[in-house]
């Protein structure tokens, strides 16, 4: 037998575009794509990887490099691609020289995401192949066919997974390095998008997608299973695991590696062959809807909700109305929702703000959305990457039309997040004069998915020293006068520098500066606060920190060891000094 | 065989993701396919995890919904009745008798719920150990999910796999002999 791995889909994605002898690599991180790049540097002596500023940059990176000749790779979660959908729109009409992959990892149920956007419309909407496997074997090798079709007929493909493709360990063969031939670049105008190109480039789009369809009815990764020919599955994706558990033996399957454009003959041909059609697919009726929409009758959402993550046993519920068996123990689990960590530095800015009545705090997407969680509860919105400035600067705005001048707008991103997509609502600010104080919260990581390195922390994907971008430099240039930079965790200086911000009459910004304490290169000064209990006089001032580590017991505050780090933000806002930190653990 | 379910719950850091892989890398080597699932994100930042490992022949899905685990192993025993609706009525609960406040009781909100394991015990056959307590006698907090490994092992009844060697494997040297303690002390404590 075969030599087997356990891996994850994302391990497998990046296996597989090793084998498929990808050259460049970029990406930006988000939940649940990331570790495709963090596998990638594991290969850096046969290929080249980055984390790109953003996921529009890293589209256009990987865009570029298939246009001089390499076979490239971009990633993203599912939000990402909204960042990079401009640029793939468009190279799917001037179409690429080697091949072009742009996975997207969708988040159905949103384990940590803002929404559960279906991105197979994309697939459909930039009129672009797409390619969905179901487990870590899938992911491999359907990368190597991915690359093929992208070549041949000369478009980008979209390879579409799910939190739990991505993120669910299965078996694998690994397989050979195939290396993709050699290409010369020459200039060629069909990579030049201007009007009357792009008039000539759409219609060939269309030719190609024609072809491309034909394909999809012989391609090995779109598959007919004949088991009878009562009832009769069409599904894709991680839908198919679900539903091979659930149909009985004798259902018969057409399983699709190949999503978009679908294979209408096979489908018809099919369908011909079954009693009963079910098209099962998570989230939207994509599927579905294209193939009502050929003639051909089926059921679908008319079952399955087109809510959430599904799984077999609500399959089995939704299509079959077999309630699973369970038993209710009568007693409820409290919920543990997700806090910042003991030490976190962005806790002593939240605290700060908490305390500020006429504060609107717009907030971003990172570990600070936490931000806005009880007790601290300092945050407004939260939309999207790079929001924080701009939605703040339309807040601003609003309450000045309005007049209601007493309101102080504080836009929040982190220092990834600043280079993503905070930098032009930085100059925003600055050019229509807002009167709102955008604030970096510099934790020098990129946090919440898992510490990846960014344009400010010095060093890149593939382990080298790299120019650290100052963000106060960036700020300086644009114009701002006054850049106030504090230790979030002393809470004296942080309250000093809102005040200040609060009444300045120049362009204002804030960088609360500390490293998050979860980098592992760095070394932190870690201690452990202790309560003197005959000074505790009970009054939960501690708690309105909201840290993980302090809790009440029997009326006087504790602090668990075995999470506190030190940080002393419980401590500078005890009202009688009971809180004193030890200086090491 | 019919393909097997189980479920690890617990909070963030604990090391059920550990333990799940030691019982991955014994299944794999015993033959059988085997998928396993979990969530990452948010939820480690001192939220409830779930890892999720199936085995059999043939496994499809890498993810069971409610009434379909065949074994709940549960890190803290608030998660334990929490995840309780995923077993099977006849299903096999494991679990660490040992309570970690949430944010939300540590702050007052409300109140850590009385109970856990006796409402578990009273639905499900049970296997109950203080893991915390054992590890730390044997000189470790950090050993607590091998002392869970061998109370699951127990209730799991996977005998035929030699899971000494596969800790041998699995985990680094230097904490070798201390894992090792710490999974017969899970066998024997399960009770």
């Amino acid at each position: 037998m075969m030599k087997q791995y356990l891996m994850s889909g994302n391990e497998a994605i990046a296996r597989g575009a090793y084998e498929a002898d990808v050259k460049l690599c970029s990406a930006y991180p988000g939940t649940p794509s990331t570790e495709i790049f963090e596998t990638l540097p594991k290969y850096k002596d046969d290929l080249y990887c980055e984390w790109a500023p953003n996921e529009k940059v890293a589209a256009e990176v990987a865009y570029g490099g298939a246009v001089a000749g390499v076979r490239s790779l971009c990633a993203m979660k599912h939000v990402g691609l909204n960042v990079a959908a401009d640029p793939i729109f468009t190279a799917a009409y001037n179409g690429i020289g080697r091949g072009f992959v742009v996975v997207s990892a969708d988040d159905p149920s949103m384990h940590s995401s803002q929404n559960e956007q279906d991105n197979r419309f994309y697939a459909q909407h930039a009129r672009i192949a797409m390619v969905e496997p179901s487990d870590s074997q899938e992911c491999k090798d359907f990368m190597k066919e991915a690359y093929q079709i992208s070549e041949r007929f000369d478009m980008p493909v979209l390879f579409r997974t799910t939190t739990r493709v991505s993120h669910s360990k299965s078996l694998v063969v690994l397989g050979e390095r195939e290396e993709a031939q050699p290409f010369d670049y020459h200039r060629d105008a069909k990579n030049i998008s201007a009007p009357a190109r792009a008039y000539q480039n759409h219609p060939k789009l269309e030719k190609n997608l024609k072809a491309l369809e034909e394909y999809g009815c012989t391609c090995p990764i779109n598959h007919v299973e004949m088991n009878g020919t009562k009832i009769g599955v069409i599904t894709a994706s991680i839908a198919y695991e679900y539903a091979k558990d659930v149909f009985p033996a004798d259902t018969s399957f057409l399983k699709l590696g190949l999503t978009y454009p679908l294979p209408m003959k096979l489908i018809r041909e099919f369908a011909e062959k079954v009693d009963q059609l079910y098209v099962i697919e998570e989230l939207e009726g994509f599927m579905e809807q294209q193939i009502k929409a050929a003639g051909i009758p089926c059921t679908g959402k008319e079952k399955v909700s087109r809510l959430y993550e599904l799984n077999p046993q609500r399959l089995q519920e939704e299509v079959f109305g077999k309630k699973p068996e369970t038993k209710d123990v009568g007693v409820t689990a409290v919920s543990r929702p997700p806090a910042l960590c003991p030490g976190c530095p962005h806790r002593g800015f939240f605290y700060t703000m908490s305390k500020g009545k006429n504060f609107v705090i717009s907030g971003d997407i990172g570990c600070y959305t936490l931000g806005s969680a009880a007790p601290l509860s300092a945050v407004d919105t939260c939309v999207c990457m790079g929001g924080g400035f701009s939605v703040g600067m339309g807040m601003a705005k609003a309450f000045e039309i309005t007049g209601q001048c007493e309101k102080k707008v504080f836009g929040v991103v982190g220092d990834s997040t600043f280079f993503h997509s905070g930098m032009t609502g930085a100059a925003e600010i600055i050019y229509n004069k807002g009167h709102m104080v955008p604030v970096v919260l510099d934790n020098h990581i990129t946090g919440m998915t898992g510490h990846q390195d960014n344009p400010g922390t010095g060093f890149t994907l593939q382990g080298e020293i790299a120019a650290a971008i100052k963000i106060e430099d960036v700020l300086k240039a644009y114009g701002y006068e006054k850049i106030l930079i504090v230790d979030p965790q002393d809470l004296t200086a942080m309250q000093k520098t809102v005040d200040e911000a609060e009444v300045s009459t120049v362009p204002t910004a804030i960088i609360c500066r500390r490293p998050c304490l979860l980098i592992k290169r760095m070394k932190h000064d870690i201690g452990l606060c202790e309560v003197d209990s005959s000074k505790c006089i009970g009054c939960k001032k501690c708690l309105k920190v909201g840290c993980p580590a302090v809790m009440m017991e029997n009326g006087k505050s504790r602090i668990d060891s075995t999470q506190c780090v030190g940080c002393t933000v419980c401590a500078q806002v005890c009202p009688k000094g009971a809180i004193t930190r030890k200086e090491s653990k | 065989m019919e393909t097997k379910h189980a479920i690890l719950v617990g909070v963030g850091g604990q090391g059920a993701i550990l333990t799940a892989k030691v019982l991955v890398a014994g299944l794999m080597e015993a033959g059988y396919d085997v998928k396993m699932s979990e969530v990452h994100g948010m939820s480690q930042r001192g939220g409830s995890v779930s890892t999720q490992v199936h085995w059999g022949k043939k496994v499809y899905s890498p993810v069971i919904g409610e009434g379909a685990a065949d074994l709940l192993v549960a890190f803290e025993k608030m998660e334990a009745v929490r995840y309780s609706k995923f077993l099977k009525p006849d299903g096999i609960a494991v679990i660490n008798d040992y309570a970690m406040p949430s944010s939300t009781t540590a702050a007052g909100l409300c109140a850590y719920p009385e109970g856990c394991v006796e409402a578990m015990k009273k639905n499900f056959k049970c296997y109950t150990l203080n893991a915390a307590d054992i590890a730390l006698r044997l000189g470790s907090a950090k050993c607590m999910n091998i002392v869970l490994f061998g109370a699951m092992i127990k209730a799991l009844g996977m005998e035929d796999i030699d899971w000494e060697d596969v800790i041998r494997r699995t985990v680094p040297e230097k904490f070798l002999e201390l894992n090792l303690q710490a999974y017969h002390a899970g066998r024997d404590a399960a009770k």
